[in-house]
């Protein structure tokens, strides 16, 4: 189990390095292979009509004249020991973990997203409680009643729910339950957690069930899947044979192995949530991660876009290396095969 | 299509002649696109969403002509709709009328029916592209991980775990945000089209590249091919000739089925503001645009939702409807 673990986290390390390889390569070298030149590319950064000075400076402090290496080596070296940026003349230092620096707003991304994580963490799991219930529970009863009234409505409604596009369900839902039904709070009211529980949750019941809808019915569809495989496997017929009652082989041996799959895409999509549910986000206007990175490629300030993207892909590789160890713990085949 | 079927009547089409004619000539040569095709006739649902996806490929080809007849460009402002105090389309209704069948927008009074018919164009358009470069890359990467298997298939398959954890949407506003409005010789809208083309389509080839391995592993096993290789024949001869004519079937249903992901996701990024920019008509776009009025002019919203709802829908009732078709474990 020891030398699995030391296995995955060294592989978690090895995804990480390629992840940020990647997202350098977007924000540094793709517009260098489209013909921007050094200068305009640190116009870009600074994201409002520059000097000249001051594109020689951001020029300078991000070191955009050097070798391709040494801008990666300068960034991947600020997320684990901080940055200075020098434009030689004046140093602006970015702490450890350095997401990168601002030049629009002067200021540190770190912290500001370390300001929005609660917003999009408590969409996120209100939204993964509900979607994993609903989702879960209609796919397995679907499953066992193949054929059934439920059935069809299930996976009819199902078969909308992916077809249909977030930012226009919540939308509707808002137009609905906010305008029409003044039940619900309209959208761009968030009340902190800390502040009043109650109002918190009143404020995310729109978001939460939307996000929900659409991730219920994949779940849906991907339990209903499973289980008819699951409960066709010999296994089960053992378990009947030997008198089980109904309900047990269902939940102890059928469910049980059915949802293994169903744990890996959730921890996947979990993770990427964690690095901002963007379409609700600024559906809802809520002021989360996803939120915070479409305000600042609007607002043309590349960093804060480049830090969320690095926040997000970071987030991915530990709910892989999560997911990686939750399936080793519960199925010994994985750790012995590995 | 003269490759061998993957179907259960193979064995019997392999006998002899005599059982052949026997049988009669009405039985022979029955290919897996005529039987699928029997079948797809058969599914209802499938049929209407097929329809549906063509009816809908007419409008996005026609557009001009349509728009010609009802005599609304969807850049012409009509600010006779538009009540000045407010900014809302007069009249109730959204200003939907025999004039303007969808109603106008609010404050510009552009037609929305005029602008739902040009937004299938980038929609229908960018859907079909991004796939086909998400299918060329997912056969070809997915075919030679699962023919060559060994590292290559563990390198290949590494790379699509990577691929299919990243944040997509993060990744596709970042690459719009930092490319320049002219690059690779193109400009305007159709460097923004080419760009999207090759974001959706580049991040999206892993699920297609997962379906060819998988598929690829367990053909290349298959006594036919052996029988390719005993007659000497090279690696890319069997991997054109006798495993990619056995690879349409899936290739065709996930292509189906990515199309709809596809056409979603472009209408995602037009919604963030890093799709086609305006005033070009974008599904997406107009329901960014429609957010600030869900109260006042329901009908701006409704439009081009239902439109990308309708599309997507028929796009996934189709590909099910293929997939059932094609896939001999389902009987009839």
């Amino acid at each position: 189990m020891i030398t699995y673990i030391f296995r995955r986290l060294l592989a978690g390390a090895v995804l990480l390095l390629v992840v940020s390889m990647v997202v350098f390569a977007i924000f540094f070298l793709l517009p260098r292979v489209a013909g921007v030149d050094a200068d305009g590319l640190a116009a870009r950064y600074i994201g409002k009509s520059p000097s000249p000075e001051a594109i020689a400076a951001v020029k300078e402090r991000l070191n955009l004249d050097e070798p391709i290496t040494v801008q990666y080596y300068e960034f991947v070296s600020g997320l684990v020991m901080g940055q200075d940026y020098d434009s030689g003349t004046d140093v602006i230092r970015c702490d450890a973990p350095c997401f990168g620096y601002s030049f629009k707003t002067n200021t540190e991304v770190w912290p500001q997203l370390l300001e929005r994580l609660p917003v999009t963490a408590s969409l996120a799991i209100g939204a993964a409680v509900i979607w994993l219930v609903v989702g879960v529970s209609i796919g397995v009863l679907s499953a066992l009643r193949r054929g059934s009234v439920l059935d069809r409505a299930a996976m009819i409604t199902a078969l909308a729910g992916v077809s249909l596009p977030i930012f226009f369900t919540g939308l509707v839902s808002l137009a609905l339950f906010s305008y029409y039904l003044p039940i619900f709070p309209p959208g761009g009211s968030y009340t902190p957690f800390t502040e009043n529980p109650l109002a918190w949750a009143h404020s995310l019941v729109l978001p939460w069930v939307t996000l929900a809808f659409l991730y219920a019915a994949m779940y849906a569809r991907l339990t209903r899947a499973g289980m008819l495989d699951t409960m066709g496997e010999d296994f089960i017929r053992t378990a009947r044979a030997k008198g089980l009652p109904e309900r047990t082989v269902v939940a102890k041996h059928g469910l049980r192995a059915a949802l293994t799959p169903i744990i890996t895409i959730f921890g996947l999509d979990f993770g990427l949530m964690l690095g901002g549910a963007v379409l609700t986000e600024s559906t809802f206007s809520l002021p989360g991660l996803g939120k915070f990175a479409v305000d600042a490629i609007r607002g043309n300030d590349l960093p804060v876009v480049l830090g969320v993207t690095m926040f997000t892909a970071l987030f991915v590789v530990i709910a892989n290396l999560v997911v990686d160890l939750l399936y080793a713990w519960a199925d010994p085949r994985v750790r012995v095969g590995a | 299509m003269t490759a061998p079927l993957d179907v259960p009547g193979k064995a019997e089409e392999a006998q002899p002649e005599a059982i052949a004619q026997a049988a009669g000539a009405r039985d022979r040569g029955r290919s897996l696109g005529q039987i699928a095709w029997m079948r797809l006739r058969k599914d209802k649902i499938a049929m209407f969403g097929g329809g549906f996806v063509v009816f809908m490929a007419l409008i996005a080809a026609l557009a001009p002509v349509i728009v010609n007849l009802l005599g609304h460009p969807p850049d012409a402002w009509n600010q006779d709709m538009i009540d000045p105090a407010l900014g809302t389309p007069v009249g109730g209704m959204g200003g939907i009328s025999g004039e303007h069948l969808l109603g106008v927008e609010p404050v510009t009074g552009r037609d929305i029916f005029s602008r739902i018919v040009y937004g299938a164009q980038i929609s229908m358009l960018i859907g079909f592209l991004a796939t086909l470069v998400s299918v060329v890359i997912g056969t070809v990467m997915g075919i030679i991980a699962g023919y060559f298997g060994g590292w290559v298939d563990a390198l290949i398959s590494r790379l699509m775990d990577i691929f299919l954890a990243f944040p997509l949407l993060l990744f596709a506003m970042a690459m719009v945000g930092v490319l320049p409005d002219a690059a690779f010789g193109l400009s305007g809208n159709g460097l923004r089209i080419a760009i999207l083309v090759f974001i959706i389509g580049f991040f999206n080839w892993p699920y297609i590249g997962r379906i060819i391995r998988g598929q690829t592993l367990s053909l290349r096993e298959r006594e036919f091919v052996e029988a390719s290789r005993s007659l000497g024949a090279g690696n890319f001869y069997i991997l054109r000739k006798e495993l990619l004519p056995n690879l349409v079937a899936p290739i065709l249903v996930y292509a189906t089925l990515l199309i709809p992901t596809n056409i979603l996701f472009e209408a995602a990024l037009s919604f963030l503001g890093v799709g086609v920019e305006p005033p070009t008509p974008t599904w997406g776009g107009m329901l960014s645009e429609a957010v600030d009025y869900y109260d006042s002019a329901p009908n701006f919203m409704l439009a081009p939702g239902l439109a990308i709802f309708l599309t997507v829908l028929a796009f996934n009732l189709f590909g099910d409807g293929l997939r059932d078709a094609l896939d001999p474990r389902t009987q009839s």
